[in-house]
Formats: structure tokens, C-alpha cells, sequence
């Protein structure tokens, strides 16, 4: 980090203290007191304590141009959920025709117009590598935006956040309810809000089955106790896990729980953007009447807590850039609301990074944001997160919808026949990726005098080549009994599978004919 | 290190734990509550695990567990359910006639896969998990076109369930007798001689085809083509059970040994063994219906393609 010109003064976690001994294990008492002061004053006697009660979270309703983005991407990502596996797709008489489908009972991945095998697992590998690189990319240029607008945990409990709204009121109504003794129209409404979280749990679980076997079937399957157990169980400890974790523990997780927000905090540097209390603006704090009285004396903050009130995860931003902060920017538009109130200009909180906090602090200009989106560290994350991309689009667009695999029996690993000539057996596995069945042929190349026949295809008919067909989208399992002459040696050949349909493709893979050692 | 003047971090309000790296030291963070709970849950379920499943070692063996779980009873219930599950493909092969079998290509690939796995449990010791025998010993190979007493479906069935050479049969018994003593050196020699003639290994000598004649050919053949019914084996083949150098050959003349095989129709269920059957059987390809035979089954290539 950059030394500041001041040197009575240090930059930390975004905040200007004085540069008194850092490490708070070795400062005196009064170094506590001369930081601006954190929201629970220090406890000179510590009763014993077993755990830390969770103080519930009754977030304000807020609105402003970062809420209103979150309404968008809210909608956006729940829509894709339980949207994507009602979207339909024509494959053929030969294919499911659902878009988005893990046919894991015949380990197939669809996606649209891909098709995915097992063997070709390297490109969900591919996908996951590259979500991972993405989440490096957004942190390195915005921070912690995963958390704060797209991560399901935020979603969901942005969800539940706004159905406590809409049974018990906003912010102070449930804060009484909470408070109020067990009467029974308070239990009615908790029993009301409840069941809504087990709707809204309900079909979350309901939702993701339908990834896994084609839609409409599915639901009425469900609906009438035909659908397999698995269907059930998944439903049931979804719904459960929802409910507690989008209900119940909301901010809990991305504290406690949760690794991403602890992996950030190594990943950011001072020209990450993070929502931040401008202190050198905002302190000391006073009323609006205060300040009228003393001009000059006190900052831009009224202390009028709004955006601790606003905050989902129930911190205070102005002690800084926290573990509990997501990122949201809900006290941005909570602040810039007051500062428009009472006059003042916006951006006392502000996404900025921790370089342009230094540099506002000290008296210059912030740079525009896009300046701290466009640098090497991100740029080389862009490279090669592109780079993955196109990789796998071009292995996409290049690979083979055909496949040859060939394993030789090694116990035995020959035959001696009674007229003197040599069998060996192989196992072949002739994959057709398409979605109609396919004509192909295998032909042997090499081993002089060489023929082969198969499990289904009876000695008389041996031949160098012989005719298979292999239904649509299946591999089919061949055993082939290959003979050659009496006195042929140990040697390689080739099996070479082709089609013989308007697309000709070819795939070939090359064994081993094993003989006994001539005497 | 216990610290028994507590310090306080003044920014935080917490106590310190009194452990300090580099200057770093660790807070005394109390736990959210719901974590508590959930150490409190697991070692609930920690003690009620031992006392609901075996645990606790004694002096001879452990206690039961009141739900009186066993993996040996696991065991049994998934067998039984696997057998269920099995029952109908069961019910189908004992209906049908082993040689009907390969007309039902789906069928036949069951058998076979139920075949491969009694095979390695029951036959493999002395036949080889490949099937391959064991020339040292005179345990045939199955995997080839040379059969001693009958490739055929049915054939093989029978063979599975009576055995070779087992007490009380009526068939699969035939006895080759030793001629120790019964030739002389030189005569011997062109027995042996002519016996490896028969598959092109040497020269015909006249002496040899006479002594042949004589004592051999009522069983092995004229031409050494063999008798499935007294299980003489062909000479005229490259396939020798016990091997064809003419040191081998006089051994098995002058005291021929001769293979046995228990009877599994005491140990196994027709339905097994009919799977053996159709596993074996599969093993050659199917080699053997050409010289087969009128009892031969349709072949199953042609029946499936």
C-alpha cells in the first residue's frame, strides 16, 4: 500500500487512523478511544460466555438505483432458475427434447444444442474452471459483487427478507413483533410467514428435480406418488435447507459459513472496488443542527444510521470494510437519499477503491471507475478467461461424434485353435454422439491374413470388415474374435470404424494381436 | 497458557486467549449460538449412535447396539433383495430349454453375465478366471473350438451337472488303460511317432499307424478324430490337453492320467447352472456348431442378427 504524505496518518481496511502501534494487541486504552467509535462501546468486565446470540436482521425498506438493480438481477437469476428446464428443445425422435437436462440414470448432459458424454466430462471441468477464474475476474475488479447480487444465499434471503416485509411491516413493526410477548395473533402471523418460507422452499427443491428428468412428466409424476424417491428426498432437504438458510440464517452463512468472503479478503487490493464510508468526509459526526451552530466543525455524516438500518447483513459500513459486508451498496442508496434530504452531495458512501479513498482523503480527484476496471491484473484474469472459453469452443466445434475404443483380453491373451490358428478377443465400443442411428462399418488393417467375427456374428461369416448398426446416442458393446493363420508372430494392427452415411466421419484405434513365442 | 489477569482487546471488547504469533494475537471470539447447538447435536448423536449400533469393545466381542444391527444381516437382506429382483429373469431361464436359450438375444446376455460370476466363484479354481485351463494338469481350456465331450449347449449343461468321471454316472466315464509294459522301446517310438503324425507334427511311419491301429483306434479314431462319448480326445488337432512333445505323449500311453470333475448338479440350482452353460459356451464363439452334431442349437449369431 502506498504511504500516505501524512505520516502521523495510515491507511487501514480503507479507514484514516492515526499511526499509533497498529496491531490493536499492543495499543494503549486511549488508542480505542481516538478511533471513530465502533458500535458497541468497549466491555472492561467479560462475563463468561459460551456462544453469541444472533441479533435478528430487520433491514429497512430501501429504494435508489443499486435496490432497483437488484430487483433486476433478482428477477433476472430466478427466472433462469425455474425457468430453464420448462424451455424446450427439438433433438429428434431419438432425444429428449428438454433444453437444459442431466440425464444422470444414462449419464448425458444437454445444454441446448450441446450434448455432453461422460468421456467428455473436460468440458463441465472447462465450465466450472472457468466460473472460478469469472469469480477471480469480478472480485479483482469489483469486489465482492458475487456476494452482494447474484450469489443464490443474497437472492433467497433478499426473498425472505421481503416476505417478513410483506406479513409484519418494515423495519420498526417487526422489530415490536419480535419483542411482543407469544399472543395468538402474533402466533397466527408467524405461523403465516412460516408456511410461505416452506412454499417458497418447497418449490426452490421443486425447482431443481426438474434439471434432472424432463419437466411436465416429472411434475405429474410428482404430483400423483409416481416419481422415484430420490425425487422426494431431494425436494424434502432442499425445501429444509432453504428454509433454514434463507430463513433463519441469512447473514449467518456468509460469516460464518461460508469460505468465499475470507478466500476475497487475500484477493482484493487497493484497486478493488468495495463499498466505502468516506470517514475523512463524514467525521466527526453531528446533527444537521449541530453542524448549523459550529460550521466548519463537523463532517457530512448526520449520524441519522440509515444505512446501518438498510443493511441486509445488519453491519455498519462506517467501521469500515468488514468480513460481514457484501457488498450490496444498499446503504449507497440509503446515504445518498439523506444527502440529497438535507443538501449535501452524494457519495459519503460509495463504491471506490481504497487507492482513491487514499487519494480523495488527501485532498485530489477520484478517477473515474472505469479506470479501475481496465488494469493488468484484470485484464490478464479477462485474457485467460476468454482464453478457456474459446478453447472449449473450439473443441466443441472440432470433436468427433464418433468413437472407437478397443481393450484386448488379457486373460487369455490368446488362443490356439485346433486346426493351428490363432484367436484373440477383443472388446469394442462403437459410440455414436448423434441423435439418429448410424451405419458403420469396422475394417482391420494389418495382421496378414487376419478376419474377425463377433459375439453376433457367427465364425462362418468372418471377414476383414464387417457391418454394425449403432442406435442413436448409445454405445454399442461388440466382442470380436479375431483369427489369423497358424504361425503368425506378435504384432499391432488396426481397427478403423467408419460411417457410411451423408457425414462421413472416421475413428480408428490401433492394438495389439498376441501370439505364442515361436519354438 | 492460561492467563489468569484477563486482557482486553479495547477495539473489540474481547478477551484475549493469551496465544500470540509474531505479535498477532488470537481473541477469545465467543461461538454463535447456533454453532453450540450443533456440537451439542452432533455428540448426542455420537453417544446415541453407540448405543442404538454395535460399539463399545468388551472383553470378548462388543455390545449389540439395541437396534441388533449386523453387517452379516445387512448382508443377507441385500442378497435376498437382489435375488428378487432377479427372480423373473430367473423364472425365465428355468422355462426354457438351455438350447432355446441363444434365441433370445437379451436373455442369453443375462445368462451369460450371471454365467461369468458363478463361474469365477465355482469354476475358475481349476479352469482359470479367463477360462483357459491349465495344461499342466490336464484342465482343459474352454475358450477353444476342441471339445472333449461335446460343445453344444446341452452338452456342456450336462457335463456341468453330472461331472467327468464321477461314481454312479452312466456317462462322461470313458477310461483310457495304461500299456505300461505293452510295447517295447521300439515300438513305443513309432507309436508316438505316428500319434504326433496325425496333426502334421512328423513324418507317417508305417510301424507306428499298425500298433495304432491295433490299440488306439477303437477309441481315439482311425485318423484320430477322437469319441465325444467316451471323451477320447482328437489327435488330429493342435490343441493337446497335456501336451504334444513325444516325451509327453509316451507319459500319457504308458499311464494316462485322466481329468475328474465334480457333479454341480448337487451344489447348484438349474438355473446356475444353465448360466454356466451359456457362459462357457459363449467363451468359443460359437466354434464349436459347425462340426457339431444334430443336437447343435440354431447359432446364435444368426438368431440375433
Amino acid at each position: 500500500m502506498p504511504q500516505n504524505d501524512d505520516p502521523r496518518q495510515v491507511i487501514e481496511d480503507g479507514v484514516v487512523k492515526t499511526n499509533d502501534p497498529v496491531s490493536s494487541a499492543v495499543a494503549s486504552p486511549e488508542a480505542a478511544t481516538r478511533r471513530h467509535e465502533p458500535h458497541q462501546p468497549p466491555r472492561q468486565d467479560l462475563p463468561e460466555k459460551l456462544y453469541e446470540a444472533r441479533k435478528a436482521v430487520h433491514n429497512k425498506r430501501i429504494d435508489g438505483p443499486f435496490r432497483r438493480f437488484k430487483w433486476l438481477v433478482m428477477v433476472v437469476t430466478l427466472a433462469i432458475y425455474y425457468g430453464t428446464p420448462w424451455i424446450r428443445w427439438d433433438r429428434g425422435p431419438y432425444a429428449p427434447d428438454q433444453a437444459v437436462l442431466v440425464d444422470l440414470a444414462n449419464r448425458r448432459f444437454y445444454m441446448f444444442g450441446i450434448e455432453i458424454w461422460p468421456h467428455e466430462f473436460y468440458f463441465v471441468a472447462g465450465l466450472l474452471i472457468m466460473a472460478g477464474i469469472g469469480l477471480f475476474l469480478v472480485t479483482s475488479a469489483v469486489g465482492r459483487a458475487w456476494c452482494g447480487y447474484a450469489c443464490p444465499q443474497t437472492v433467497w434471503t433478499d426473498v425472505f427478507q421481503h416476505v417478513d416485509r410483506f406479513v409484519d411491516g418494515d423495519r420498526n413493526a417487526r422489530m415490536r413483533l419480535d419483542a411482543a410477548p407469544w399472543t395468538w395473533s402474533k402466533v397466527m402471523r408467524r405461523a403465516f410467514k412460516w408456511s410461505i418460507y416452506l412454499f417458497i422452499g418447497f418449490w426452490t427443491g421443486g425447482a431443481w428435480i426438474m434439471y434432472f428428468a424432463d419437466a411436465p412428466t416429472l411434475v405429474h409424476d410428482f404430483w400423483r406418488g409416481e416419481a422415484a424417491p430420490v425425487a422426494y428426498i431431494t425436494v424434502a432437504v432442499l425445501t429444509l435447507t432453504t428454509v433454514t438458510l434463507g430463513g433463519f440464517m441469512r447473514e449467518q452463512v456468509c460469516i460464518y459459513m461460508c469460505p468465499w468472503p475470507r478466500i476475497q479478503t487475500a484477493m482484493m487490493d487497493e484497486k478493488s472496488l468495495l463499498v466505502t464510508y468516506k470517514d475523512w468526509r463524514g467525521e466527526p459526526r453531528g446533527s444537521v443542527k449541530k453542524a448549523a451552530k459550529n460550521p466548519g466543525q463537523f463532517g457530512d455524516c448526520i449520524d441519522c444510521t440509515q444505512c446501518v438500518q438498510v443493511c441486509p447483513t445488519g453491519i455498519d459500513i462506517r467501521e469500515g470494510p468488514q468480513i460481514g459486508c457484501i457488498t450490496c451498496a444498499l446503504c449507497i442508496d440509503a446515504c445518498d437519499r439523506v444527502m440529497k434530504d438535507i443538501g449535501r452531495p452524494r457519495g459519503l458512501i460509495d463504491y471506490a477503491t481504497l487507492e482513491d479513498c487514499e487519494r480523495e482523503a488527501a485532498g485530489g480527484t477520484p478517477r473515474p471507475p472505469w479506470k479501475a476496471l481496465l488494469r493488468p491484473r484484470t485484464l490478464v484474469y479477462l485474457g485467460i478467461w476468454s482464453a478457456i472459453g474459446f478453447a472449449l469452443l473450439f473443441a466443441l466445434g472440432t470433436r468427433s461424434h464418433l468413437d472407437l475404443t478397443i481393450s484386448p483380453d488379457r486373460n487369455p491373451p490368446f488362443m490356439l485353435m485346433s486346426d493351428g490358428s490363432i484367436r484373440n478377443s477383443y472388446t469394442l465400443k462403437l459410440r455414436n454422439m448423434t441423435t439418429s442411428p448410424r451405419e458403420m462399418t469396422v475394417t482391420m488393417e494389418g495382421l496378414e491374413g487376419g478376419r474377425f467375427w463377433t459375439d453376433r456374428i457367427s465364425q462362418d461369416a468372418a471377414a476383414r470388415s464387417q457391418a454394425f448398426t449403432v442406435p442413436a446416442d448409445e454405445t454399442r458393446t461388440v466382442r470380436a474374435y479375431v483369427v489369423a493363420p497358424a504361425g503368425s508372430g506378435q504384432q499391432d494392427f488396426t481397427f478403423t470404424l467408419a460411417t457410411d452415411d451423408q457425414q462421413p466421419e472416421t475413428a480408428s484405434g490401433t492394438t495389439r494381436f498376441s501370439a505364442p513365442e515361436s519354438e | 497458557m492460561a492467563n489468569d489477569d484477563k486482557r482486553i482487546d479495547q477495539p473489540t471488547g474481547t478477551e484475549f486467549v493469551g496465544h500470540e504469533w509474531d505479535g498477532i494475537e488470537e481473541l477469545n471470539t465467543p461461538l454463535p449460538r447456533w454453532w453450540l447447538w450443533t456440537f451439542y447435536l452432533t455428540v448426542f448423536w455420537g453417544l446415541a449412535y453407540t448405543v442404538a449400533y454395535p460399539a463399545w469393545p468388551m472383553i470378548s466381542g462388543a455390545t449389540q447396539g439395541m437396534l441388533g444391527w449386523t453387517s452379516r444381516g445387512q448382508l443377507a437382506d441385500e442378497m435376498d433383495l437382489a435375488d428378487q429382483a432377479r427372480m423373473s429373469v430367473n423364472e425365465r431361464i428355468a422355462a426354457l430349454d438351455v438350447e432355446k436359450l441363444a434365441a433370445d438375444p437379451e436373455l442369453m446376455e443375462q445368462a451369460i453375465a450371471g454365467g461369468a460370476a458363478a463361474f469365477r466363484v465355482n469354476c475358475s479354481q481349476c479352469h482359470g478366471s479367463g477360462a483357459a485351463g491349465y495344461q499342466d494338469l490336464g484342465y482343459p481350456n474352454l475358450n477353444d473350438d476342441d471339445w472333449l465331450w461335446g460343445g453344444s449347449m446341452s452338452e456342456i449343461e450336462y457335463t456341468i451337472t453330472h461331472g467327468i468321471r464321477q461314481p454312479g454316472e452312466d456317462r462322461r466315464q470313458g477310461v483310457m488303460p495304461p500299456f505300461d509294459g505293452a510295447f517295447d522301446n521300439a515300438q513305443m517310438a513309432a507309436l508316438v511317432s505316428h500319434v504326433r503324425s496325425l496333426s502334421g507334427l512328423e513324418q507317417p511311419n508305417a510301424a507306428g499307424a499298425a500298433t495304432y491301429a491295433d490299440n488306439c483306434a477303437a477309441c481315439h479314431g482311425t485318423a484320430g478324430e477322437g469319441n465325444r462319448e467316451l471323451g477320447a480326445p482328437r489327435l488330429d488337432d493342435a490343441i493337446w490337453l497335456r501336451g504334444s512333445s513325444a516325451a509327453a505323449i509316451r507319459a500319457q500311453i504308458v499311464n494316462p492320467k485322466m481329468g475328474a470333475m465334480p457333479a454341480f448338479g448337487e451344489r447348484l440350482d438349474p438355473v446356475t447352472i444353465k448360466m454356466l452353460a451359456a457362459f462357457v459356451h459363449s467363451r468359443g464363439g460359437g466354434e464349436d456348431f459347425v462340426e457339431a452334431p444334430v443336437e447343435e442349437p440354431v447359432a446364435e449369431a444368426d438368431a440375433a442378427e
